[in-house]
């Protein structure tokens, strides 16, 4: 080709890898980096300098990077892009790579790397950055020729974005990006060994659409797949078309409306007594991006019990049949997946048995009737259900919540009902602490007028605080919603129901002054003491649209989350507060 | 017995009877790729019995053979997490039809006195080959499937074994199944 075209090459222009990376951001559109410069990134952080298409938000721990290019990613359809040194820069990043993983968030990460001749020397700030990170990512390289950076950073945003998503990592040793050649964006990528399946084997669909016309006692359960895919509005023409009942995972909320009455809550461990009962007594279930895991279906061998048919789609096939078998497999993308059932569902004249879906409706109306939510609503002490329905109420239910890991998480899950996509932003699959207030700041860069939330404790919260400073810097009006329970909430519910009352170390003495801290921070705190405050400091906090505002509120020791299905039980085998 | 603590993580699933099956992958000849193959077996507790791996007649693609031993259900799982690698090109698992395995080994033996003469009778019994030897040793390469290379160690007195080295199977479809790109 080029020999055809002499042109061609003198065309292209030669600049230095440093510049290409940042040329390659500009070509994938990208907008926000987040990041912390060090020696090995220093000439790209030289070349971010003198642009300024690609914005770059200093971050005040690679972590909190991270989890700010996730929340980013999670909150928009954009690809979240982190920029990190190489050694200690890297390895504060793997939690937060690690947590992209598990969920399945498309993003890229740039790490700098020592000189290629200095690589396997021990040399300063080094680390085996794609072998420590190989078992977390969907896929990594080590450019070790500055003529491989334009196409591997092609490569990169195509595999992080295409098939099951992923974050993928870009290790750059520092005399590559100080190294010249001739730049030119590749167009396509063309790889061999990488074309995920998209389109749905239409046999396949067929015989699903089939069996779900024969259910008698049918349920739709779907996650994080239909929020990855876009694939929201399909998922909501398919359950009304039929006039399903639907569970979403916790990854999976916002993908059907939470305020759906066909909606019958969050499922798995501590999902709702009708959303549990009904996947465990359904005859025909349909799995739509979700992956049957330990945290939702409990005990497998439980869940066998009751014989079912179950037509599972997801993109990745090693998802299907890896915990529970099924009987009809389509591998596909899950939007397009829905598009042909919903086409196939329309031509059809034969619908479901009104009077068994009728029966089956009045069976979860009985389960629904058991009011498995309900706590103390006149308890003088705060209790954290509270403070998330009125945080419900005082939003309109239209803010983007981000959360830590913990009991307040699952409230969050359970009170907070989300009619959209993308507005639950939080750690399933890793469950890493830490992970709320830098996620809210990616969320809020992404959605700069929107009101983005961070629901915490004050354990998780101590995790990633440092990042307050960054939500300074960048002016970042995020409302954290502290649920201050002085345990580490979740372990010591454990403790309580599993180990005699022995709350080994999940007490947590000597907390700061939440509010000073904040103001420390050169923020806003409120301290919220008295359940009658609660409804009008989240007014005055929402009212004040500029400011980071620190709600710290005092809630219950005691309470824990219900209904809650104990390791190694049946979904269905659940406690209830009604219980004890 | 004291009442069993109910974990925060799924039970374990009693172990279903394993297979022996041999898995052949064709993989980009990359840096990194071997890893990312070991890597996962052993990040999801998948059995290597053997590995091999070498470049094919196209250079830019490797061919790498694993035995491993697992039930149904995990060599399914190992197949589509293999699959799912990115430099992975094809995954095949040939047990599932008709195929050919071989293996090759070298072994030294001690070669002396009576029995020198009885060492060589073996290595003829096998159709093993003679490939180097001294005046007191012998160095003997023989192919064959793992149990015959067992059977001709089993066949030796173990004192006359001074050195196995083993390279793990190789297999490849019988009749006109291929795989490549």
């Amino acid at each position: 080709m080029d020999r055809l075209d002499p042109t061609a090459r003198v065309a292209a222009p030669e600049l230095t890898g440093a510049e290409i990376v940042i040329r390659c951001l500009q070509a994938e559109g990208v907008e926000v980096v987040f990041g912390y410069p060090g020696g090995a990134v220093l000439f790209i952080y030289d070349e971010l300098f003198k642009q300024d298409k690609v914005k770059h938000v200093l971050v005040r721990h690679e972590q909190g990077a991270a989890h700010a290019a996730d929340g980013y990613s999670r909150a928009s359809n954009k690809v979240g892009v982190c920029l990190v040194t190489s050694g200690p820069g890297v390895t504060n990043a793997v939690t937060g790579i690690a947590t992209a993983y598990m969920d399945s968030i498309p993003m890229v990460i740039i790490t700098g790397q020592v000189p290629t001749h200095a690589i396997g020397l021990d040399a300063f700030q080094e680390c085996d950055t794609v072998g420590i990170t190989r078992p977390c990512v969907k896929h990594n390289f080590l450019v070790k020729d500055v003529r491989e950076l334009a196409p591997t950073m092609k490569k990169a945003f195509h595999i992080a974005t295409t098939g099951r998503p992923g974050p993928v990592l870009v290790d750059i040793p520092k005399d590559v990006t100080s190294q010249t050649c001739r730049f030119e964006y590749p167009q396509v990528v063309a790889m061999r060994s990488y074309n995920p399946t998209v389109k749905g084997h239409p046999g396949q669909v067929k015989k699903a659409v089939q069996l779900l016309l024969e259910a008698k006692r049918p349920m739709v359960y779907t996650g994080g797949g239909v929020i990855l895919s876009d694939a929201a509005p399909q998922l909501t023409k398919l359950v009304k078309l039929l006039g399903l009942p639907c569970t979403n995972t916790l990854m999976g909320l916002g993908g059907f409306p939470g305020t759906d009455p066909q909606f019958v809550g969050m499922l798995g461990m501590h999902g709702t007594y009708e959303a549990n009962m009904a996947m465990q007594h359904c005859d025909v279930l349909l799995a739509i991006g979700a992956r049957f895991d330990d945290r939702v279906i409990g005990n497998p061998k439980h869940f066998g019990q009751v014989p079912r048919k179950i037509i599972h789609v997801d993109i990745d096939p090693s998802s299907i049949s890896k915990r529970v078998k099924v009987d009809i497999p389509i591998v596909g993308n899950v939007r397009e997946v829905l598009d042909d059932l919903i086409k196939q569902l329309e031509g059809q004249p034969q619908k479901l048995d009104p009077k068994a879906l009728a029966a089956w409706w009045a069976q979860i109306g009985e389960w629904k009737a058991k009011d498995c939510l309900r706590y103390d609503r006149a308890s003088k002490i705060i209790k954290p259900q509270l403070v998330m329905e009125k945080l419900y109420e005082v939003t309109q239910g239209d803010a983007f919540v981000t959360s830590d890991v913990g009991q307040h998480q699952m409230w969050a899950a359970q009170f907070y009902k989300f009619d959209k996509p993308k507005r639950w932003v939080n750690s399933g699959g890793l469950g890493t602490m830490g992970f709320g207030l830098p996620a809210a700041m990616g969320v809020q860069l992404a959605h700069p007028g929107a009101n983005v939330v961070c629901v915490t404790g004050e354990s998780s919260i101590m995790m990633c605080l440092q990042e307050l400073s960054t939500c300074k810097q960048y002016r970042l009006p995020i409302k954290i919603v502290n649920l201050n329970n002085r345990y580490m909430g979740m372990v010591r519910q454990w403790q309580q129901f599993f180990h005699g009352n022995r709350y080994s170390e999940s007490y947590m003495d000597a907390l700061p002054d939440f509010v000073k801290l904040a103001e420390g921070y050169g923020h806003h705190g409120m301290l919220i003491e008295r359940p009658a405050d609660v409804e009008p400091a989240l007014r005055e906090a929402f009212s004040r649209k500029n400011d980071l505002i620190f709600m710290d509120f005092i809630t219950d020791q005691t309470e824990n989350v219900y209904p809650m299905v104990p390791g190694g039980k049946g979904i269905s085998e659940m406690i209830l507060a009604e219980d004890l | 017995m004291n009442a069993p603590v109910p974990s925060t993580y799924p039970l374990p699933a009693a172990p279903a009877a394993g297979m022996r099956h041999i898995i052949s992958i064709l993989l980009e000849n990359e840096a990194g790729a071997l890893s990312r193959v070991a890597g996962l077996f052993s990040a999801r507790g998948y059995n290597i019995e053997s590995l091999t791996v070498a470049p094919t007649e196209d250079a830019s693609l490797s061919r790498m053979t694993i035995v491993t031993i697992g039930s149904g259900d995990v060599i399914e799982q190992i197949t589509k997490q293999l699959n799912k690698l990115i430099e992975v090109v094809k995954v095949v698992d040939l047990s599932e039809a008709p195929h050919i395995e071989r293996e090759l080994m070298l072994i030294k033996v001690r070669a002396t006195g009576k029995d020198r003469e009885e060492m060589k009778r073996m290595a003829d019994i096998f159709r093993g080959r003679i490939i180097d030897v001294t005046e007191t040793t012998y160095t003997i390469e023989l192919t064959g499937t793992g149990e015959k290379l067992d059977a001709f160690i089993q066949a030796l007195d173990k004192t006359a074994v001074l050195e196995t080295v083993r390279t793990g199977a190789s297999g490849i479809a019988r009749g006109e199944r291929v795989l490549r790109v």
